[in-house]
């Protein structure tokens, strides 16, 4: 049976409660995994485990979390900012996440701002619609 | 020298499961600091206890060929004491297991008596920082150092020598 937006919400906040030990109600869909619920990259890890988990799906580490290996290629960043391709290849790898904000103002320093509850949320109702 | 903090393993199921046992004694003197007149082992040596275990079977999982850390504690709840005298048991198993980090879970026990609940992961850190140097001597599973395979021959071989034995006869 298929999941409502709803339990969707719910499972991916127990699953962050558990694995970042914060409260139900710091788990906002705007919260940001490094900055609000203080994620290290090690967490970000053990949530994909735990979504697999979860909702019984499959993550490539890459898909959830593409930032890293964007970050490391100099055709994608210079001076700190992510280049128009860079930005191009971002919008293709994280299709779940709303890059607007961040397009104006491409610095890396605020690549972290982009994983946030609501994009988790969206990339596993992706994933399970397409299950 | 390494500090190992398991006695032995008596079951290992390569790449799923490993338990191993640990003697406490009074000759282990911190306990006569924690607490005077109330031994019990401390339960950091606990998470320790069952870091080696666990780490142990990631390591071998991947052949000990990838340097395992302990990058999390993600649980560790306590039910009860362990007094000098007590063989306690860690039975671990790995929950996942990808090129770059391990998720395990373990139970320890005494006599049946649950005492503890420990999840913690690990990560193979050339996966994970490629490019970043660390000192060889930090890490365990380096070959010049044998005294895990000490600790596992006897379990790891236990299926190879029921063969042997087999083809003796």
């Amino acid at each position: 049976m298929a999941m409502s937006r709803d339990e969707i919400i719910q499972q991916v906040q127990e699953v962050l409660v558990d694995a970042l030990g914060v409260d139900d109600d710091e788990v906002t869909a705007e919260a940001t995994l490094m900055g609000d619920l203080g994620a290290e990259s090690i967490d970000f890890l053990d949530i994909v485990f735990r979504l697999e988990k979860a909702f019984g799906i499959k993550i490539p580490r890459e898909e959830l979390f593409p930032a890293e290996n964007l970050m490391t290629d100099s055709e994608f960043v210079h001076n700190g900012k992510l280049t128009e391709r860079g930005l191009a290849e971002l919008r293709e790898k994280m299709p779940h996440t709303d890059i607007t904000a961040f397009e104006g103002d491409p610095d890396l320093n605020k690549l972290a701002d982009l994983f946030t509850v609501n994009a988790i949320v969206n990339y596993v109702e992706g994933k399970l619609e397409a299950a | 020298m390494r500090w190992i903090w398991i006695d032995k393993f008596v079951e290992f199921e390569s790449g799923r499961r490993a338990v191993a046992l640990k003697n406490v004694t009074l000759a282990e003197e911190h306990l006569h600091d924690h607490f005077p007149g109330f031994p019990v082992m401390p339960e950091c040596l606990m998470i320790e206890a069952m870091a080696q275990t666990s780490g142990i079977l990631v390591g071998e999982a991947k052949k000990f060929q990838e340097k395992v850390i302990l990058a999390k504690v993600k649980k560790a709840v306590f039910f009860d004491y362990v007094k000098p005298g007590d063989t306690i048991k860690l039975d671990a198993k790995i929950d996942s297991i990808i090129s770059e980090a391990a998720s395990t879970s373990g139970k320890i026990t005494c006599e049946d008596k649950l005492i503890a609940e420990i999840d913690l992961m690990f990560s193979h850190i050339d996966q994970n920082l490629a490019g970043k140097e660390f000192p060889q001597e930090n890490f365990v599973f380096d070959t010049g150092t044998s005294v895990f395979e000490s600790l596992l021959r006897d379990v790891l071989s236990a299926g190879a020598g029921a063969a042997d034995s087999e083809q003796d006869r």
